[in-house]
């Protein structure tokens, strides 16, 4: 899972991606092979920083969102009281896991109009599946001992939750957060075909001018923002399962 | 004291507890024994409400636990397992708290209960306190688990195989540990174990149980020497009988009066070890020490031999 590249070279790799996105120009030389025509090599419809802090916003409100409502579902899910509803939840979010996201896009626009709003209900649907999946996995698999433990002590249901699973179900729902936001980080470029704010601009602009090197650009900066984040949160996970013992105990067996 | 009166589970069609009864002394340690499947457990988490009985009640100090909220009732009785169950996020210190910290003790009251039950146990609080479960030793997880367990300081413990995961040195230490302890702070104390030599060693009282009924609820020496059923009888095992029946017996009870020769025995050694030591060194008798390690007699072979024999 984690790529083996030690800390130097991340913090490199962004510290050349803050410098390409606020000092585009000094990359030109190395993008302009990829013109034809004398077109411009760096992409000049638009600011490459805002487009880039655009396209993190609608990934992070609506991977926030699905969060919140994956894991407040697989939470209810998990109480005696919403058992009845886990294979309904299953099934909902799975529906929203086979809906393409140009199908949902395509679907929404007649509702909400162009714009973010698509975008949004398409990337929050598509986030839901591993969150959800995960934090059920995290609250079903807490050691039966600790569990029970928890209850002879004479801790109530609310506390149980949030001082023994949810804090044990950490790492694996943080997981899913990692997913559903590499996911969306990806799919969020399609928005723009919708009109939403965000790096397809860029690379849209380049497949309709013919210009390799816009596409070029928008792809490299999905895809190192990708990476980071997602080296950020299996580091954070890490760091959260660490504290629990697993990781030792699986790193010592 | 704790009653528990015709106390039945079902689970669909099958009894796991078939209408069980009996009595437990404050101040004693009930041990419940018998092979996986028997309902020992089942009868043991009725108790504090972790399995709510098909019929029959619990009383503890004469109230029915029934008239009270399951959680209050369980902040009121310890509860330590096999594989101690410590919250593996949460710190030894923490963990030890788990019970004052629900009842709202104060953070002053709650550190220095901490502090007495990591000494009581023979753990250094300034070594231990901030450590994490899994940076323990198994035994010292254990002793930990029964920390906690008894940091509300409960008048009633339940411990289902306690000592189940530990190695067989640490697990003598950790039983003669919870004797001790159970001796200087009085707690009742109902026990669950498979192991009818723990039972023995443990138990004023022991339980037999077998397909969810009790078959005998006996002094350990009652269980040993008069048997209920032929079930009882095959889980003491007829070949360790004579051992398990001297093991009850601290040597000062059996002193005699006459000379012997070598090393002498402190007397709440139990006359098992004796018998041991006398066959290992060929001897006839051996020397038996008072507490102040002063000579107060001697036990031997043949008096040893006469009281491993049935009772008439």
């Amino acid at each position: 899972m984690k790529l083996g590249a030690p800390l130097l070279i991340r913090i490199v790799v962004f510290l050349l991606l803050v410098l390409f996105l606020t000092r585009p120009e000094l990359f030109a030389p190395l993008l302009e092979p990829l013109t034809q025509n004398g077109a411009p090599a760096i992409y000049n419809q638009g600011d490459l920083l805002a487009l880039t802090l655009s396209h993190l916003r609608t990934v992070a409100v609506a991977t926030g969102a699905a969060a919140v409502v994956a894991v407040g579902f697989a939470i209810l899910v998990t109480r005696p009281i919403g058992a009845e509803f886990l294979p309904l939840s299953r099934s909902i979010v799975n529906i929203g896991q086979t809906f393409p996201p140009v199908a949902v896009l395509a679907l929404a626009v007649p509702a909400v109009g162009f714009g973010e709003k698509p975008t949004l209900i398409a990337l929050f649907l598509y986030g839901l599946l591993p969150i959800f999946e995960n934090t059920l996995t995290g609250l079903t698999r807490l050691p039966p001992a600790v569990v029970d433990a928890a209850n002879g002590m004479g801790m109530t249901e609310t506390q149980r939750l949030f001082r023994v699973e949810l804090p044990l179900a950490f790492p694996v729902i943080l997981e899913g957060v990692r997913l559903s936001t590499v996911i969306a980080l990806a799919t969020a470029t399609i928005g723009s075909t919708v009109a939403a704010k965000g790096l397809g601009e860029v690379i849209i602009a380049g497949l309709l001018s013919n210009n390799l090197a816009f596409v070029v650009q928008g792809g490299v900066i999905v895809g190192v923002l990708a990476v980071l984040l997602s080296d950020a949160f299996s580091a954070l996970g890490d760091a959260a399962a660490r504290r629990t013992g697993r990781v030792v105990r699986a790193e010592a067996a | 004291m704790i009653e528990l009166q015709h106390l039945t589970k079902r689970y669909g069609g099958t009894t796991v507890v078939d209408n069980v009864s009996l009595t437990v002394e404050a101040r004693s340690i009930a041990v419940i024994v018998g092979t996986s499947g028997s309902g020992k457990t089942t009868l043991m988490r009725m108790v504090n409400r972790l399995v709510e009985p098909t019929s029959g009640r619990v009383l503890i100090d004469g109230v029915d636990t029934a008239t009270i909220a399951p959680f209050e009732l369980r902040r009121r009785i310890g509860y330590a397992i096999q594989n101690h169950g410590l919250f593996p996020h949460r710190t030894v210190a923490q963990n030890i708290a788990t019970v004052p910290a629900l009842l709202g003790w104060d953070s002053g009251a709650i550190a220095a209960r901490v502090n007495e039950l990591l000494e009581l146990f023979g753990l250094d609080p300034a070594a231990f306190a901030k450590r994490y479960p899994h940076e323990l030793s198994g035994g010292q997880q254990q002793r930990v688990g029964v920390a906690r367990a008894l940091a509300a300081k409960p008048n009633l413990l339940l411990m289902d195989e306690p000592f189940g995961a530990l190695d067989p040195i640490v697990r003598t230490k950790a039983q003669e540990d919870l004797k001790a302890i159970q001796r200087t702070l009085g707690t009742t104390i109902i026990l669950v174990t498979h192991d009818m030599e723990e039972a023995i060693s443990l138990g004023d009282r022991i339980a037999v149980m077998d397909g969810g009924r009790l078959l005998q609820y006996a002094s350990p020496n009652e269980i040993l020497v008069r048997p209920a059923t032929a079930f009882v009888d095959d889980l003491i095992g007829t070949g360790d009988r004579p051992f398990r029946l001297l093991s009850l017996t601290p040597l000062a009870e059996a002193v005699e009066a006459g000379p012997a020769e070598g090393e002498p025995m402190p007397g709440d050694r139990s006359l098992r070890d004796a018998l041991a030591e006398l066959l290992w060194s060929k001897r006839a008798a051996l020397p038996v020490a008072g507490a102040d390690g002063a000579v107060i007699g001697r036990v031997t072979l043949d008096g040893l031999l006469k009281r491993a024999a049935r009772p008439a």
